[in-house]
């Protein structure tokens, strides 16, 4: 009994236990493991051609990753924003919208917690409890972030105009206005400061570390728990299922009677919300400053992991850990083999295009595709 | 006799319909501002006529990848595939041309003669990442979107990977240069306005491939075939047209514009290559495209008020220091920097006329 003979859900009643949950697992986890197998493989012969040793550069990556507990806590730092962002992305798939602008949400957010951080004491003339200051600082980030998020919503609702150029824009423009006002009225006013970046946060606006002497902090933690409530939010509320039907078919949601222009503006304001949390934990918990090309990158390997995750808020959290294991442990491989860490960049990308064309993978493996196909994005019009 | 006019009718409504009188005036009385900003601030320390001739060279210059984009966008999208990988494309194109460039002139080649063969190899590479593109959402039929976003991403990995792999160890060897200027006859011999007939190799291409793809999408039965797939692909596959045959073709010579317009960085504009040098191109070209209707000289229209809007930022840099009081934003050049970025997000709003893709843009085809 295949599935390519009957439509799925016969098939699932007709399985065995066993079968269905390899049906499962085949469906949701197998190709994307064998995606990254595959494109680990294929990056070791881009390492041996470029004149490296790969199972000395493997080596040090694992090392560098998970080699030690600093090296774990350290992989956890990385994976942090990775998994905010990657959620970030995520969800915004899941209403049939894809936010590239992870990138320019996150160092905004990054950059009103910082103001706040540092600000806001001196503005009132007193301290502040942390009680008070610390929640302020990070809902002043995430506020940043669904801003920029809920602009090109708006524009897409509105006027039809993509979300993809749109967000791409925003990024640029959110380059460019923290380079302004880095370089302006948020610079540091200390007279021995010569780079563009904040001055130091308060103390009451900081996160602590979860253990003593490590580098990992509690807002690995609030990531694990607002993964979770994304995944309730979009599975068990109302506002959830209507995203997710916006997602799935725009036409029939409107015929629903659901408002699909407030479910646009909405969705990628919780988008641009979560980037913008994941820059105010970086800054909250581990720089205590905004600095100018704090985030490279972030936005990109976002959708990176949110499509490796299926834009499953569970599978994000594991693609972060991958990424962040990755981004980790390549210092150590640069250091034993000289190979540079961008390489990594390319083995993520390999990883991508796995995923995407996940076509490849089942060729190549011999795998069997599922029956129903998820829409991820569509083209100008809509 | 009533068959001719009703031709010279439909091709005087083409022509006014290419024309597309709103959003063309829309977009010179744009221009016309740019440069009157520049030409005010710039007025106490030269002539305006010396001005504007050098802000129109500037403004044809720096336009030159954002119309090669359009065009390649213009190719892949009238043909029905969306091609969001614009900006990776040019990226690689960039690299992979200056790569190939100062290796040859190591080997011993001339400095002219490694720079075209720079080219070459430019446009080569637009065509294999295009390939990429058109074997990911052709053949296997992935989202075109998520495909582009994929090359874009593998362009950024790749240059960066390579570039610091190559050049950050050890010797850097010497650039060729860049591509010679073209005196236009007769044109860059006028008094002061003969500069801007003063251009570039790629930047004159560029201008001549507008025209060129205009007459090939509607003069000739390739245009044709490429519209009909675009626009009803079953259709055209039932009066037997190769629907995936028309589309790699298109990806492809989509992919070699591209690739021309990422030789322009690396060896028309600057003997040099920079991690993420293209700086969102690829994408600003996509939205003149959009602007423009999809249509050749609509796009190259918008491409130029983006050129507008670049060349603005470098004059006033130039001027900065006769930028009067009050005005002290247009001194910022993250400000005025912003301008092209802002001007992509106003032309995709729609608010100048609204602008209709091909049907079967971005669907693939099932046979």
């Amino acid at each position: 009994m295949t599935q390519s003979e009957k439509p799925s859900l016969e098939s699932r009643s007709g399985s065995t236990l066993i079968q269905q949950v390899w049906q499962a697992a085949t469906r949701t986890v197998l190709v994307p493991v064998l995606a990254v197998f595959t494109s680990l493989i294929i990056n070791a012969i881009i390492i041996k051609i470029s004149g490296g040793d790969p199972i000395l550069a493997y080596l040090g990556l694992w090392e560098g990753a998970f080699g030690s507990p600093k090296a774990i806590s350290e992989t956890l730092v990385w994976s942090t924003p990775y998994i905010y962002a990657g959620l970030a992305v995520a969800l915004a798939f899941k209403g049939g919208l894809f936010n590239i602008g992870a990138e320019g949400q996150l160092s905004l957010g990054a950059l009103v917690s910082a103001w706040i951080g540092f600000a806001l004491p001196k503005l009132l003339g007193t301290p502040l409890p942390w009680i008070v200051h610390l929640p302020l600082a990070l809902l002043g980030g995430i506020l940043a972030g669904a801003i920029w998020g809920a602009i090109p919503g708006w524009l897409k609702a509105r006027t039809g105009g993509h979300e993809v150029i749109n967000t791409i824009m925003m990024n640029y423009i959110a380059v460019l206005l923290t380079s302004f006002l880095l370089n302006g009225v948020l610079k540091d006013p200390n007279p021995f400061n010569v780079t563009a970046r904040t001055p130091a946060i308060a103390e009451s606006a900081r996160i602590a570390p979860l253990i003593d002497g490590f580098r990992v902090h509690w807002g690995t933690i609030l990531a694990l728990v607002v993964a979770f409530a994304v995944w309730w939010f979009l599975w068990k509320t109302t506002l959830g299922f209507e995203i997710r039907t916006v997602g799935a078919n725009p036409d029939a949601a409107k015929y629903a009677g659901i408002n699909v222009s407030r479910i646009i503006v909405l969705t990628m304001s919780l988008a641009g919300g979560l980037a913008g949390m994941a820059g105010a934990i970086e800054v909250t918990a581990l720089n205590y400053r905004q600095e100018l090309g704090f985030s490279t990158g972030y936005g990109f390997d976002a959708i990176a992991i949110a499509l490796l995750g299926r834009s499953h808020p569970f599978g994000v959290v594991l693609a972060a850990i991958l990424f962040g294991a990755m981004r980790n442990g390549a210092t150590r491989m640069q250091f034993l083999t000289q190979i540079p860490v961008d390489i990594i960049s390319v083995v993520q990308a390999l990883i991508l295009l796995l995923v995407a064309a996940e076509e490849i993978v089942r060729f190549i493996y011999r795998i069997k595709a599922p029956k129903e196909t998820v829409v991820l994005t569509r083209g100008w019009g809509g | 006799m009533a068959a001719q006019t009703s031709t010279s009718g439909n091709r005087l409504r083409s022509i006014l319909r290419v024309a597309d009188l709103g959003r063309f005036g829309m977009i010179i009385l744009l221009i016309i501002v740019l440069m009157g900003v520049v030409a005010m601030v710039g007025a106490k320390e030269n002539r305006v006529e010396v001005i504007l001739a050098s802000f129109l060279a500037t403004l044809f210059s720096v336009a030159t990848p954002l119309t090669l984009g359009a065009l390649s966008g213009i190719y892949c999208e009238r043909a029905g595939v969306v091609n969001i990988a614009i900006e990776g494309l040019m990226l690689g194109a960039a690299f992979f041309g200056f790569l190939a460039s100062i290796y040859l002139k190591q080997a011993g080649v001339s400095d002219q003669a490694s720079l075209w063969l720079g080219v070459a190899a430019a446009i080569l590479t637009g065509a294999l990442f295009a390939l990429l593109h058109a074997v990911l959402s052709i053949t296997f039929k992935v989202d075109q979107i998520i495909s582009g976003t994929v090359i874009n991403i593998l362009a950024i990995g790749i240059t960066g990977y390579l570039n610091r792999q190559l050049f950050f160890q050890g010797n850097v060897p010497h650039a060729p240069g860049v591509l010679p200027v073209i005196h236009i006859p007769f044109l860059a011999d006028l008094p002061v306005f003969g500069k801007i007939f003063q251009q570039q190799p790629i930047a004159i291409t560029a201008v001549l491939l507008v025209a060129i793809t205009h007459f090939v999408l509607f003069y000739t039965p390739w245009g044709l075939h490429t519209r009909a797939v675009g626009e009803h692909p079953k259709a055209a596959d039932t009066v037997g047209i190769n629907v995936y045959f028309v589309r790699y073709a298109n990806v492809l010579i989509g992919g070699m514009i591209a690739g021309l317009g990422g030789a322009y960085f690396t060896l028309e504009s600057v003997p040099s290559f920079e991690p993420l040098m293209t700086n969102g191109r690829g994408f600003i070209s996509l939205a003149a495209m959009i602007f423009g209707n999809w249509s050749p000289f609509g796009a190259w229209a918008a491409t130029l008020l983006f050129g507008a809007a670049q060349a603005m930022q470098i004059n006033l840099q130039y001027y900065s220091t006769s930028i009067p009081e009050g005005f002290d934003f247009l001194k910022k050049s993250q400000i005025v920097g912003m301008i092209p970025y802002i001007l992509t997000m106003f032309a995709l709003t729609g608010i100048v006329g609204r602008t209709t893709p091909p049907v079967a843009d971005g669907q693939a085809y099932e046979k």
